[in-house]
C-alpha cells in the first residue's frame, strides 16, 4: 500500500508535524528539535509518496523498510507514523514519559513499525545493509530499504565500514539519506570534525551522489525516484537541509540539537510554523 | 557418567585425541547450514581462522565477506536477522564481542535480533600471539548483557553440536571458542542442550565447576585429588548465561566446596556467575581459578600459561585442597 500525496499536501503535511513536533518536545521537556524539524520534509515524503507499507498491518511483508540511524530525531518519525495511522496522534504526547511506547530514543519491541532500535550512532547503515542483503537472497529485490543518517554521525567509522560493504555488494535496493545540516552537539560539523568534500568522499567509495535542498518536499521525491532508476551503483542523497526549519530561532543553531522549548518558545515556535511566517495555512486552519 | 557417553580417557594420558574447539563448530556450522537454509555466514578477513570456511565454501550466496571491521558483522548481522535470516557472525574474541560490544547490546540485545556471535581465538590457547589477541573479557561482557545466551564448549565434539543447537535457539548467542588444539572429552552420543551443566564425574568431598579447555584440566584435578582420597565432583558448564542453578546447587549443598576454573577473568565470568547464584541462594565456601584482574602473555604452547597463571590441574586441585582444609 502506498499513500501519494500531492506536493502541496505534503508541504502542509510536513507543517503538521513540525508543529507536533514542537508539542511533543514541550510536554516531553527534552529532545531533540533541530534535526527532527529539519527532516520534516525527509520523513513526509517517504511516509505519505515513497514508501509502500501498510500502518494496519506493520510487519507486512511486502513492506519497505525505513531504517532510522540518527535515532535521537525520533520525534520526526514518531509523527509521521501518528499523521500516517500507526497510532493515535495523542500517544505523541506520552513522549519520554514512564510507560510510553515513545521512548526518547527509539525501540523496536515496544513500538510496531520502527524498524530499528536507535539512538547509539553509526550502526543504521550496516543494519540497512544486513536487510537489503537479506532481501537479495528472498528474491525480494523490489523492497527498497530507506535509512536516514545524520552529517555528525558520519564522524562514526561503523558508516565507513558500511559504506564500503554495501559499495562492494551492490545493494542497490537500499538508499541512503543524510540530512546535511552542518551542526553536532558540541559546533558546527565543520568545527568539530570536517567532513567535506563529503560528495566527493561517498564517490570515492563507490556510490552515486544526489544532492538536493533537503526542505524541498518535491526535491526529495525526484530524488527518491531517481535514486531507484540509478541501477549500476548504490544512491546517497545528501539532503542539505536547516536544522530547526520553519522557527527562526532555532535556524541554524547547533545549541538547539537536543535542547526542548520551553511553554513561552513552544508557542512562539508553532505560531511561526502555523503560518510559515505567514506565507501558507496548515490543514488544520 | 555412562548416560553422558563420555570417553573412557586417562586424564594424563599421552594419546588423548587432540582437535581444536574451532574447528569441531566450523564442522557443526556447515551441518547447520545443510539442515537449515535461513542460516548465513558473516565474517571479518578471518573465515578460515575462526573455520567458517567450510560453511563459505559450501553456501557461497549465503556467505558475507565484510572485511576487517567487526562493527560491521554484528550490525550487518542485525539486519539479516531482521529479514529471518540466522546470521552467525565471527572473528576473533578479542576483536568480537571485544570492540563491538554497544552494537551487539543495541541492535542486536536490545533489538532482539537472532544473531550468533562467534568468537574464536579467546583465553591462554591463543598463546604465541600474546596479551592483546588472548581474549579474557568476552564471557564477562557477553554476561551482562540481558537477552544474550552465552556458550564456552569443553571440546569439537561438543562444539560440532553447539553450533546446531544455536540455530535452533531463536535468541541471540555468544559462543567462545578455543584455537586449540585441546583433548576430546565427548562423544556423538554424548547429550548436548543450550542450558544444563553436566555431571562429567561424580563425587562427595568437592565440586569442581568448569568450562571450556577447563574442564579437560578439572578432570584432571579430580584425579590427582582422588589419589589423596578426596572425591571430586567435577560438573561442565557450557552454558554460563542462563546459568544452570539447580544442577550447581545440588552439588554445592553435597559437597559443601566449590572450585570454579575458566580460561578467562574470574571477574564476571563463570567463577563471577556462581559466586553470585551461591552468595544468594547456598552460600558456599568457595575457590575460583582462572585470570586474576590480569593480562596474559606470549608464549609458545598454551600449557606454558596454563602453568604460570595457576589455570592447571594441579593449581585446581591445590584450590580444593585449600578448601577442604577449611572445612575441616
Amino acid at each position: 500500500m502506498r499513500q501519494i500525496f500531492s506536493i502541496e499536501a505534503l508541504e502542509l503535511k510536513a507543517n503538521d508535524i513540525r508543529q507536533d513536533i514542537i508539542k511533543m518536545l514541550e510536554i516531553a521537556g527534552s529532545g531533540h528539535p533541530g534535526g527532527s524539524l529539519g527532516q520534516a520534509d525527509i520523513y513526509t515524503a517517504l511516509y505519505f509518496n515513497l514508501m509502500q507499507h501498510d500502518p494496519a498491518n506493520p510487519d507486512w511483508e511486502e513492506r519497505d523498510i525505513l531504517i532510522q540511524s540518527n535515532g535521537h530525531t525520533a520525534p520526526v518519525r514518531y509523527a509521521a507514523m501518528a499523521h500516517a495511522g500507526y497510532f493515535d496522534r495523542k500517544e505523541l504526547w506520552t513522549l519520554r514519559q514512564f510507560g510510553s511506547r515513545l521512548q526518547g530514543h527509539p525501540e523496536r519491541i515496544k513500538l510496531p513499525g520502527v524498524e530499528n532500535t536507535s539512538g547509539p550512532l553509526g550502526s543504521g547503515l550496516s543494519q540497512a545493509a544486513g536487510m537489503a542483503l537479506g532481501l537479495r537472497l528472498r528474491k525480494q529485490q523490489h523492497r527498497w530499504v530507506y535509512v536516514t543518517v545524520g552529517d555528525g554521525e558520519l564522524n562514526e567509522g561503523n558508516n565507513w565500514e558500511a559504506i564500503m560493504l554495501i559499495a562492494k555488494y551492490k545493494l542497490t535496493n537500499l538508499i541512503a539519506i543524510v540530512d546535511r545540516n552542518n551542526i553536532q552537539i558540541d559546533g558546527p560539523t565543520e568545527v568539530v570534525m570536517p567532513l567535506e568534500d563529503l560528495r566527493a568522499k561517498w564517490e570515492s567509495f563507490g556510490w552515486h551522489v544526489l544532492e538536493i535542498d533537503g526542505n524541498d518536499v518535491e526535491a526529495v521525491v525526484d530524488a527518491v525516484n531517481m535514486a531507484k532508476a540509478i541501477v549500476e551503483k548504490p544512491v546517497v542523497i545528501l539532503a542539505h537541509t536547516i536544522p530547526g526549519k520553519g522557527v527562526d530561532f532555532m535556524e541554524y543553531d547547533f545549541h538547539w540539537h537536543g535542547v526542548a522549548p520551553n511553554k513561552e518558545q513552544a508557542a512562539k515556535a508553532l505560531r511561526q510554523i502555523h503560518t510559515l511566517q505567514g506565507k501558507i495555512k496548515s490543514e488544520n486552519d | 557418567m555412562s548416560d553422558l557417553h563420555l570417553l573412557v580417557i586417562n586424564v594424563r594420558a599421552k594419546d588423548l585425541k587432540m582437535e581444536s574447539i574451532r574447528d569441531g563448530f566450523g564442522r557443526g556450522l556447515l551441518t547447520a547450514g545443510q539442515k537449515y537454509e535461513q542460516v548465513v555466514g558473516i565474517c571479518a578477513d578471518l573465515t578460515d581462522s575462526t573455520k567458517m570456511s567450510l560453511f563459505a565454501e559450501a553456501f557461497p550466496d549465503r556467505f558475507i565477506e565484510a572485511g576487517i571491521a567487526e562493527q560491521n558483522i554484528v550490525t550487518v548481522g542485525s539486519g539479516m536477522a531482521a529479514m529471518g535470516f540466522v546470521p552467525f557472525v565471527s572473528s576473533y574474541a578479542a576483536f568480537c564481542p571485544g570492540r563491538c560490544w554497544e552494537q551487539i547490546r543495541t541492535t542486536i540485545c536490545l533489538n532482539e535480533r537472532n544473531v550468533k556471535i562467534v568468537g574464536s581465538h579467546a583465553g591462554l590457547y591463543t598463546a604465541p600471539d600474546g596479551a592483546t589477541h588472548q581474549a579474557l573479557e568476552d564471557v564477562t561482557l557477553m554476561r551482562a548483557l540481558p537477552n544474550m545466551v552465552v556458550l564456552v564448549p569443553c571440546d569439537s565434539v561438543e562444539s560440532e553440536k553447539m553450533a546446531v543447537a544455536m540455530a535452533e535457539s531463536g535468541v541471540p548467542n555468544y559462543v567462545r571458542l578455543a584455537r586449540g588444539p585441546s583433548p576430546v572429552l565427548t562423544t556423538p552420543q554424548t547429550p548436548f542442550q543450550i542450558g544444563p551443566a553436566y555431571v562429567f564425574r561424580e563425587g562427595t568431598d568437592v565440586t569442581i565447576l568448569a568450562n571450556g579447555t577447563m574442564t579437560y584440566q578439572a578432570l584432571v584435578a579430580a584425579d590427582m585429588l582422588a589419589k589423596d582420597d578426596i572425591s571430586a565432583e567435577v560438573i561442565h558448564v557450557p552454558t554460563v548465561k542462563p546459568l544452570d542453578g539447580d544442577t550447581i546447587i545440588k552439588s554445592a549443598r553435597k559437597t559443601g566446596a566449590v572450585v570454579t576454573a575458566e580460561e578467562g577473568q574470574i571477574n564476571g565470568g563463570l567463577g563471577g556467575a556462581v559466586a553470585e547464584l551461591l552468595g544468594e541462594e547456598c552460600p558456599t565456601p568457595m575457590k575460583r581459578i582462572g585470570m586474576k584482574d590480569q593480562f596474559g602473555e606470549s608464549a609458545q604452547t598454551p600449557e606454558e600459561l596454563l602453568k604460570h597463571f595457576g589455570l592447571d590441574g594441579m593449581h585446581i586441585a591445590m584450590a580444593a585442597h585449600q578448601l577442604l582444609d577449611k572445612k575441616r
